[in-house]
């Protein structure tokens, strides 16, 4: 046991974590004492500090440590690597717009480093306790980070609405934990898989495994555990909402990952009822209520509602091809939904910046380059071939009619052709109506981020889909 | 003969707090406080479940687990009530009903 905490070296796989656990710190100091330009300062530095850890992750040892409660697999790689990669474009996202958001100060960018680090620790929890402490260190950090505009009334409103409600979400979570810990006796996911496949079916494990996915289905909001998703996505300032749609999300569906394959694998049966019908309520009730949303925001949260279902089309296949698909999904839905916050973001002018569907009438004449980018990004959720949402579904759709899921594939598909209808309302209202409003020329790493999204889903297929591909069938396999 | 209180108990009375945790939660109207209260509630039923399980089972996780849930609950119930305080800032009540700007 000693020996385990001897070496730093032994701790290799935690280095990255570790690297920003110490970052986020000196992030503060640096804060304090910096005076002028303080936020953009560290806003940089966070940037940087994240892009390391990045590097350092790619690279980094695989093992599991701290008495097997913390483990850096293959799987783990992945996920982190877009974890990282998602903070670190929302963070880009805000170097211009912070001032105007209500974000320019230096606290922001260290809770988005801090929630960072929960999330990668979410990934890669091998163990009940390890998970709580990674996702309470995420959900803490974000609710701050919802209300972080303390003078206007409704990111107040959506602080206290995504409080109360992932507070309510640990609890359900923490409770399942607790019954899974009675009656397997064990907290370490792999112990539990063990224990739970020489036991006949057991009534207090079948409670604790409910418990837990709808916890972790809050985090994710699939329905029917999604309201706080629109009240808070609109509530909170653009690029904090641009955070919230991109790596917690990435990072959840993790964590989900890891639970069900690690822990329950031997119940399978048990477990896809209740992902199969997650999946399906949030795929039809995202497509029907998107439809009424004049909001962008509540659009992109009921259209991240939505994506999640797709996700566990894939998950609820129950096998390697589906965990590669939801893998494959999850970074692309990631590039796509940045993607198309940045759009919006580069759209602001003397009154502000553009909030509605109207505001975005007739974009096509004064801002082509954005108007064209956010078509690609809307025709890419809608999933029309060639682009990267196309692949992105194929894979998940695939899997499940490998698993003989057929009714499960056919209602996704039948949603996601109305879901059409919302994505292409707003391709038609840039290109067919009267502009109302002019623009500014937007900030130049807003449109590098448009830019670099657009171009890697415009050109899936050719440059990144393979490796992309390979690397998740890699991370994939290691579950198995 | 003096009844013996055995796990089924602890479980019960857990599962009953857990109940009046999730019921305080949703059928509240009155008061956001009474909200973080009902949270901490729920907290306290998986404490005793932790711990009650623990003994059942001779072994110390349960309890540990118990003394992380202890310390984050304070965290959480720190950020829940400077959230209501700037909440009460900005609109002057902590009325349940009154949260209701943003709907749909």
């Amino acid at each position: 046991m000693m020996s385990e905490f001897s070496g730093f070296a032994s701790l290799a796989p935690a280095w990255p974590e570790m690297l920003l656990a110490a970052g986020a710190l000196a992030l503060l100091m640096v804060g304090v004492f910096a005076r002028n330009e303080a936020s953009r300062f560290v806003t940089i530095l966070a940037i940087g500090l994240l892009a390391v850890a990045g590097a350092m992750v790619l690279f980094s040892t695989q093992g599991a440590i701290f008495s097997n409660g913390f483990i850096n697999d293959e799987f783990a790689r992945f996920m982190k690597a877009f974890v990282i990669a998602g903070s670190i474009l929302a963070l880009v996202l805000t170097v211009s717009t912070a001032e105007d958001k209500g974000l320019n100060k230096f606290e922001y960018p260290v809770l988005v480093v801090l929630s960072t680090l929960g999330m990668m620790m979410m990934v890669s929890a091998n163990d009940l306790m390890s998970l709580y402490v990674g996702l309470e260190l995420q959900s803490l950090a974000l609710y701050v980070v919802a209300a972080f505009r303390r003078e206007n009334a409704r990111a107040a409103e959506a602080g206290l609405k995504y409080f109360v409600l992932g507070a309510l979400s640990s609890g359900l979570l923490l409770y399942g934990a607790s019954l899974v810990y009675g009656f397997t006796g064990h907290t370490q996911l792999d112990r539990i898989a063990e224990a739970v496949a020489m036991g006949e079916r057991n009534v207090g494990v079948i409670f604790g495994l409910v418990f837990l996915l709808a916890g972790i289905a809050f985090k994710i909001s699939a329905v029917p555990f999604h309201m706080w998703t629109p009240d808070v996505y609109e509530g909170a300032p653009m690029p904090v909402t641009a955070f919230f749609a991109s790596a917690p999300k990435v990072a959840a569906v993790a964590l989900l990952i890891r639970v069900v394959f690690d822990a329950f694998e031997p119940i399978a049966r048990d477990w896809q009822q209740v992902v199969i019908f997650l999946s399906i309520a949030s795929m039809v009730l995202a497509s029907f209520a998107a439809i009424g949303q004049n909001n962008l925001k509540r659009l992109l949260a009921y259209s991240s509602i939505g994506h999640v279902g797709f996700a566990l089309v894939g998950l609820s296949a129950g096998n390697l091809t589906g965990v590669e698909g939801v893998a494959i999904y999850m970074a692309i839905y990631l590039t796509m939904t940045i993607g198309t916050f940045a759009c919006i973001l580069a759209l602001r002018n003397a009154d502000g910046y553009a909030e509605s569907i109207d505001d975005l009438a007739g974009l096509s004449q004064n801002r082509p380059f954005v108007a064209g980018m956010l078509a690609v990004f809307m025709f890419s959720l809608v999933g029309l071939p060639p682009l990267a949402g196309f692949f992105a579904k194929w894979y998940v759709f695939l899997a499940a009619i490998e698993a003989q899921l057929f009714v499960l594939a056919v209602i996704g598909m039948l949603a996601s052709a109305v879901s059409a209808f919302y994505y292409l309302r707003i391709v038609k209202v840039m290109y067919f109506d009267e502009p109302t409003r002019d623009y500014a020329v937007p900030a130049i790493e807003i449109r590098a981020v448009v830019a670099l999204t657009g171009f890697l889903i415009v050109t899936y297929y050719f440059t990144v889909g393979a490796p992309l591909a390979e690397y998740a069938h890699n991370a994939a396999g290691s579950l198995f | 003969m003096t009844p013996v209180i055995g796990l089924g108990h602890f479980l019960t009375v857990a599962a009953i707090v857990f109940t009046i945790g999730v019921f305080g939660i949703f059928l509240n109207r009155k008061n956001i406080i009474i909200i973080l209260m009902s949270v901490e509630l729920i907290l306290l039923a998986v404490n005793i479940n932790l711990v009650a399980f623990s003994g059942h089972l001779g072994d110390l996780v349960g309890q540990v687990f118990a003394l992380l849930i202890l310390t984050v609950a304070a965290a959480e119930a720190a950020i829940g009530l400077a959230i209501l305080v700037i909440f009460f800032r900005n609109r002057g009540s902590i009325a349940v009903d009154d949260v209701n700007m943003m709907k749909g």
